[in-house]
């Protein structure tokens, strides 16, 4: 009833090729961009930013990402956590050696090398196909994760491996607050997130699509596989890198390369299928989902009253997490945003059966 | 010569145990379709049943023979991952029968997680020993050939005969029994052994326990010599570049794939390890695999993938 197209008529072009047509679509986002950036800041404590909603932006910057390749491009990934830290280590060379670079210029190159080795670990997706490419993209998982522990020169010779950042400014103001934190990484986010919404449905994006729904047909009709798939690549671990680097930078502080192991790769994958596949809103989603469970399985027992020891805690936190993703394949095998998109058709002839 | 034959037959020994591991993992995806990643917490839930259970099972029944200990807990341990896979079956496989292989694989990750936190609830989450009487003591052979001889661990080679005797053994249940035809049936067509009569949820309980008893044995030659601890499920994904390398639809390509991986290991690591720093094992494998997949998408045996418009 409230939520529909009536009377939206599109008379230019412009109009019609807008990212949200429905008006009903443009308020709601601008509503919740001011909620973001105005009322949060305003009224979240510094626990709550810095453990819940820091995490969770990053993380969906990394989905995002990741949603670029497996979503839209169909190539399964299991090494975006090894992106993750070639980003977040390059940004903090860049840092070390290249004293006085802005911090957004590091975090982007920070990208641009995470792109490098993306497309690296890209090419073999030109030959292998599905369950075998997964496989191999843990090569890049275990390759990275041994490249920053052994070879010391990406940790400027630090004996554990371990690095931290300096002081971060941004423009003059000190990023040292939890609120100047949160405010540049939801600035990041907010931007890539557009950029990626729109990038989607690009020609290219257009041509992940073709290639992930059928690849062969798709270069029968004049798509080059090569092409499409190392864009995607190249995309998807720039995005990944950012975040990596956001990830080091602003929410750890200092890091070493187990921060980036084979568990947030899995992490990030859960977002992107719990999430729903193919949707940028969907990556949100399943990054909320993904942050928020262990977060509120971890204050359940003392909420009840349970006296339960800190391993037993954490192994029914696995039990329960690993059982609410089979609960969520199994209801929604298309993910949140599928159930999202449902929601909103039935809103439109709310109240009305048909 | 000598000291290069020794690093061979080490890693021979390691890829036997791969192998083992790779075994589960093609046995279930022919059957149902289903790259199972929680064959890692498989072994280690099969590791620590067996652990626990030689020594609860003494304790209770009050008698103290390390052989029949040592069997009862084999065989409860083995019903324990009947259990198990017909749960899931029941509760998971059965809800997403013609989903895509991402989702599937993304629910043996969720199973993953659960039985990691079960296996260390039930079981306790320390390390723990297996004991079955496998000799320690290493031996020294060809030693008329090189100066001193060459030194294998009796150990290696009684896991090795092990393994040996259970891929013989499951060779003969595929080839011959009756049960073993139909699963061979139902990893070919799942709709043409569906139309003749084989029933498909009863196959995947049966492959799924096959596999978790291929789980126990490469769980109890692990534990025995490693100790059972939470690093086991980790430890099971060296073994997916020996699938991927032998093709995941192959059981000689798992064998094989096994024992090249764990020679290559080996090797790279004794003669290359040195010049990058060491530990190089841990991805050589994988980059291994992946030069290999970019000449032979499918693996060595892997079935060729058609592309049909």
């Amino acid at each position: 009833m409230f939520y529909r197209e009536n009377g939206q008529f599109k008379t230019s072009y412009r109009s019609d090729q807008q990212i949200f047509p429905i008006r009903q679509d443009r308020v709601l986002v601008t509503l919740l961009l001011v909620l973001a950036f105005v009322a949060v800041p305003l009224l979240a404590s510094d626990y709550f930013l810095k453990a819940i909603l820091i995490p969770f932006l990053i993380l969906s910057l990394a989905a995002i990402g990741l949603n670029i390749l497996v979503g839209y491009c169909g190539q399964i990934s299991l090494g975006t956590g090894a992106f993750m830290a070639v980003g977040a280590y390059a940004a903090w060379n860049i840092g070390v050696r290249f004293q006085g670079t802005p911090l957004v210029i590091q975090i982007l190159l920070g990208g641009a090398f995470a792109t490098i080795v993306g497309v690296i670990f890209g090419i073999p997706s030109l030959r292998i196909r599905g369950l075998y490419l997964a496989v191999a993209t843990l090569a890049a998982q275990f390759f990275v994760d041994w490249a920053f522990l052994r070879i010391p020169f990406f940790t400027n010779y630090s004996p554990s491996g371990n690095v931290s950042v300096p002081a971060l400014t941004f423009l003059g103001i000190s990023l040292q607050g939890a609120i100047a934190k949160y405010l540049f990484v939801l600035s990041f986010v907010a931007v890539f997130a557009l950029l990626a919404k729109n990038l989607v449905r690009s020609a290219m994006g257009r041509e992940w699509m073709a290639i992930r729904d059928m690849d062969v047909a798709a270069s029968v009709i004049g798509i080059r596989p090569m092409y499409a798939k190392l864009t995607a690549f190249a995309v998807s671990s720039f995005i990944v890198g950012v975040s990596g680097a956001l990830w080091g930078f602003l929410h750890l502080g200092s890091w070493e390369p187990l921060a980036f192991d084979l568990n947030r790769s899995f992490q990030l994958l859960f977002m992107v299928i719990i999430g729903g596949l193919g949707s940028i809103l969907g990556s949100f989603f399943g990054a909320a989902f993904i942050v928020l469970v262990p977060v509120a399985l971890n204050h359940i027992p003392s909420l009840l009253g349970l006296p339960l020891g800190v391993d037993t805690a954490a192994h029914i936190e696995h039990m329960i997490f690993g059982s609410l993703i089979v609960f969520f394949l199994i209801a929604e095998p298309h993910g949140l945003a599928r159930l999202w998109a449902v929601g909103k058709e039935k809103l439109r002839i709310w109240p009305f059966p048909h | 010569m000598g000291f290069f034959l020794e690093t061979l037959f080490g890693g021979l020994m390691t890829g036997m145990l791969y192998s083992l591991i790779g075994l589960g993992f093609v046995l279930i995806f022919k059957a149902s379709g289903v790259f199972n990643f929680a064959q890692g917490a498989m072994v280690l839930v099969a590791a620590l049943s067996m652990a626990r259970f030689s020594v609860w099972i003494p304790q209770w029944l009050g008698f103290d023979s390390l052989l029949l200990a040592n069997i009862l807990a084999f065989a409860v341990s083995a019903c324990v991952m009947f259990v198990m896979a017909w749960a899931i079956e029941r509760l998971v496989l059965r809800h997403l029968v013609n989903q895509e292989a991402t989702t599937l694989l993304m629910a043996t990750l969720g199973i993953a997680y659960f039985l990691e936190g079960l296996g260390q609830i039930a079981f306790g989450a320390s390390v723990y020993s297996i004991n079955v009487g496998m000799p320690k003591e290493p031996a020294f052979i060809l030693e008329n050939l090189f100066e001193g001889g060459i030194l294998i661990s009796l150990e290696d080679l009684t896991a090795a005969l092990v393994a040996a005797t259970l891929v013989a053994l499951l060779a003969i249940f595929f080839q011959v029994t009756a049960t073993g035809r139909a699963l061979r049936a139902v990893a070919d067509d799942h709709q043409a052994a569906q139309s003749v009569g084989i029933p498909l949820s009863r196959i995947w309980v049966i492959v799924w326990t096959v596999a978790g008893i291929v789980a126990l044995v490469a769980g109890v030659i692990w534990g025995s010599k490693f100790g059972v601890q939470f690093t086991l499920a980790t430890a099971t994904l060296r073994a997916l570049p020996v699938v991927i390398l032998g093709g995941l639809t192959s059981v000689p390509g798992a064998i094989l794939g096994g024992l090249l991986i764990g020679v290559g290991e080996k090797v790279s690591e004794v003669y290359l390890g040195p010049l990058v720093g060491g530990g190089i094992e841990i991805w050589f494998a994988y980059v291994l695999a992946l030069v290999f997949l970019l000449f032979r998408p499918q693996g060595l045996f892997g079935e060729k993938i058609i592309d049909r418009v």
